[in-house]
């Protein structure tokens, strides 16, 4: 039994671990929160210098060919450290679906652009407050051209480019989506910031009119090449959201030793232990999900699609709990504006519906144990 | 990250296999084989098969070779389980004896008793039982009232004990009981073992709310115990006990036992709700679901202490939430299984429920999962006050003599 990660990965998340605790402590997502910019140029600069944008595109495209248990631990403690950078859009979404279903000459030109950090990439499908399915999908992909409005699209106002998800027929069948490629800044593309739960991590509406789309895999296997995307991705983001659940763990397990009432340490009353030990719980089980996830990412292996929906299910539910029973825990001042901890609360939430939420998860993670328990 | 064992570990696998296949039995489908006898004859077949497995090295492969044990580790004795667990074997009767009180005696007996009781008890000879827990003192262990007096040579035990398992065909038990009730709660106590067969010993079983009896009550009149079988100084019992209550910890850190992901999935794709088969229905798969993470969480969480002991590292504290979190997903879990039944889910008789009335079985089983080896609530004491550093509650009970406590009576 080796279910744990090597030495020379947790050599990795400490380096990441020392590299974010200096370049973003919690100043830094509030910095982008309260001011004006899209994200953090200076932490996204350092990141590149790091080279975790190509921790796993291969050499041959400019990156470092390293595995997915590397990128793993590189996403906890992005997660952990809230970084206000385009990185999940660019690296978890628009590098996969490329990798998953580009051409070499596609990959060529748009990973080696993303590994050296010259490109922001982002996945494009949300249209507004409804679950994206081949049936509800309004934007349309016809003879190399996108025509639509995408909201939100995570980073949309900053990225390079988008992988875009369209109908090329109104059959409503999971064949009717085609994924493909637009340039972010070419003609026919609008793009506007949005305001989102979240500001510590920008996101735009989109609106294509008539730009040119370059396609990326089968032009009917968007629906399928996105499934796959999303469940690779789900993993990833619950290392992110396992790395906020514990951050938040601690910094209640901090205030409850240090603020006093009744004339005691609240962190002496049960009802306040019990609700972090419950946090403890919830975070465990999501890290041991996460890991499972992270075998079945790094292997390829068959359960990919199980192991994903429970990695996200228990992070999501851990990082939840953790981020609005921390705020319980401060009291009135957790509250506040000038207390962090909204900005966990915030990005919790973000996390949880990014790439669709946990009811739609629970549904698919069955739907996947129905489908290996009959074959 | 893999699920393979080291070349070491798939040596010794294959050795006790190999052992296994020339000594045992494996499953054929269904039950094993000996659930449908009577206690006396499974205690039988259980002490026989200790005997071989005694001799064999495999009865405790991670004690001493001084004791009999193979003076193995942690993960070879992991790896005996996995192995054992396929084959059809009685188990069940020696795991409180060689996992808590042969442990305690190891710790604070003297070297001839060692020699004297460590053996037969290896061997399946001879059966322990540990005396604890009181109708006043459950949680609060420490604040138990059965009491011994010293009287020449020997101590007078009179009192009641508890949730004994496997009292009544026990040999011998480990005993804690109130020296000194002038002195603080904790400092009052004083340890022993005992034979079982004592005069003045009484064993009665406990109906539990599903009419079972799995546990014991035990009175103590007028019982004598020498004292060369005090274990540990006058006063220092709670020393004692909290050896034997680290090793409880360890035993029963493992699954509930009961119905899980498996027999809900079975029961919702079996059963028709309103508007077809219930695995179809969105409340029914979102409950499973998040009951799947709870239970995958664990599985992987054991996968994980189970790598530090195959490093030989000391498994990190995340080893500790597997009651907390099982228990109550079994009950809620059997809970719903029985509301999916609708109507009929209050049927009983194995002949008219579904799974042999599996679920109706685990709902009566599961409340005494949550308290048994520590509640919930003490858990999460535990958990927050060992794992995650926070301060202890404000205790009234730990000063001034123990008889002038507040009991409510």
């Amino acid at each position: 039994m080796n279910f744990d990660f090597s030495d020379d990965q947790k050599f990795l998340k400490d380096q990441a671990n020392k590299f974010l605790t200096e370049q973003c402590p919690t100043t830094v997502p509030r910095g982008v929160l309260e001011g004006d910019a899209a994200f953090d140029e200076k932490l996204w600069n350092g990141i590149k210098e790091q080279g975790w944008l190509g921790v796993t595109i291969p050499e041959e495209f400019g990156g470092l060919g390293l595995g997915y248990l590397e990128l793993c631990v590189i996403a906890e403690e992005l997660g952990r450290a809230l970084a206000p950078v385009p990185f999940s859009s660019t690296v978890y979404l628009a590098a996969e679906a490329i990798m998953i279903a580009g051409t070499d000459e596609q990959k060529q030109k748009y990973l080696s652009k993303i590994a050296s950090g010259e490109a922001i990439g982002t996945f494009a499908l949300a249209e507004g407050a409804k679950v994206p399915s081949p049936r509800s999908l309004e934007a349309k992909y016809e003879g190399g051209k996108l025509t639509g409005t995408k909201i939100p699209v995570p980073d949309g106002d900053v990225a390079d480019f988008a992988v875009v998800a369209a109908v090329t027929n109104s059959a409503g069948e999971p064949s009717s989506v085609a994924l493909s490629i637009v340039d972010l800044k070419g003609k026919g593309v609008k793009r506007e910031a949005v305001k989102t739960i979240d500001p510590t991590r920008s996101h735009a509406t989109i609106t294509f009119d008539g730009a040119e789309a370059e396609q990326l895999g089968e032009v009917d296997a968007g629906w399928t090449i996105t499934r796959q995307v999303f469940d690779r991705a789900a993993v990833l983001f619950a290392f992110e959201q396992v790395g906020g659940a514990d951050h938040c763990l601690e910094i209640a397990k901090e205030y409850a030793t240090g603020r006093f009432a009744f004339g005691r340490q609240i962190g002496s009353f049960q009802a306040i232990k019990h609700k972090l030990a419950d946090m403890y719980i919830k975070n465990q089980l999501a890290r041991s999900n996460a890991y499972y996830g992270a075998w079945a990412l790094s292997t390829d292996a068959p359960e990919l699609a199980i192991a994903a929906a429970g990695a996200r299910i228990s992070a999501t539910e851990a990082y939840d709990y953790a981020s609005k029973e921390m705020i319980q825990t401060h009291g009135g001042i957790g509250f506040t504006w000038e207390m962090d901890c909204h900005l966990f609360l915030r990005r919790s939430k973000l996390l949880s519906l990014c790439l669709g939420g946990a009811r739609g998860w629970k549904d698919r993670l069955i739907s996947a144990l129905e489908r290996r328990n009959a074959a | 990250m893999d699920f393979n064992d080291t070349p070491e570990e798939a040596a010794f696998r294959a050795e006790v296999k190999t052992w296994l296949d020339q000594n045992a039995k494996p499953f054929e489908g269904g039950g094993d084989e000996s659930s449908s006898l009577d206690e006396a004859a499974r205690l039988k077949l259980a002490k026989k098969w200790q005997k071989i497995k005694a001799e064999a090295g495999y009865a405790a492969i991670t004690w001493p070779e001084e004791y009999g044990g193979m003076g193995g580790t942690p993960i070879q004795s992991v790896v005996y389980n996995q192995e054992e667990a396929k084959f059809d074997v009685p188990r069940g009767f020696f795991a409180i004896g060689l996992g808590m009180c042969i442990p305690t005696m190891m710790a604070f007996a003297a070297k001839e008793q060692l020699e004297r009781y460590v053996a037969p008890a290896l061997q399946g000879e001879e059966i322990w039982c540990q005396l604890f827990s009181e109708p006043s003192a459950g949680s609060d262990v420490a604040g138990l009232k059965t009491r011994c007096v010293q009287d020449g040579d020997d101590w007078v035990i009179n009192g009641q004990k508890v949730w004994t398992s496997g009292a009544q065909y026990s040999d011998y038990g480990i005993l804690v009981a109130r020296s000194d009730p002038k002195a603080r709660k904790h400092k009052g106590l004083t340890f022993f073992f005992l034979d079982m067969k004592s005069p003045g010993v009484e064993v009665r079983p406990i109906k539990q709310i599903s009419g079972a009896s799995n546990f014991n009550e035990v009175y103590f009149t007028d019982v004598r115990i020498p004292d060369a079988q005090r274990l540990g100084e006058i006063g220092d019992g709670w020393k004692v006990a909290l050896t034997t209550l680290m090793h409880e910890r360890l035993a029963i850190g493992g699954g509930s036992g009961g119905v899980d992901i498996r027999e809900i999935m079975e029961l919702a794709n079996s059963i028709d709700l309103e508007d077809g088969p219930a695995i179809d229905n969105a409340a029914v798969r979102e409950k499973i679901a998040d009951w799947y993470v709870r239970s995958k969480g664990l599985t992987y969480t054991r996968y994980r202490t189970l790598t530090a002991l195959s490093k030989g590292q000391t498994p990190g504290p995340e080893s500790s939430i597997g009651k907390v979190v099982g228990a109550p997903k079994l009950q809620e879990l059997s809970s719903f299984g029985m509301e999916m039944e609708d109507m009929g889910g209050i049927l009983m008789d194995r002949a008219d429920a579904p799974l042999d009335a599996a679920m109706q079985e685990s709902f009566l089983w599961a409340p005494g999962i949550r308290i048994a080896g520590g509640t919930d609530e003490i858990l999460r004491n535990i958990i927050s006050e060992r794992v995650l550093g926070l301060p202890g509650d404000i205790r009234v009970d730990k000063d001034g003599p123990f008889d002038e406590l507040p009991t409510g009576s």
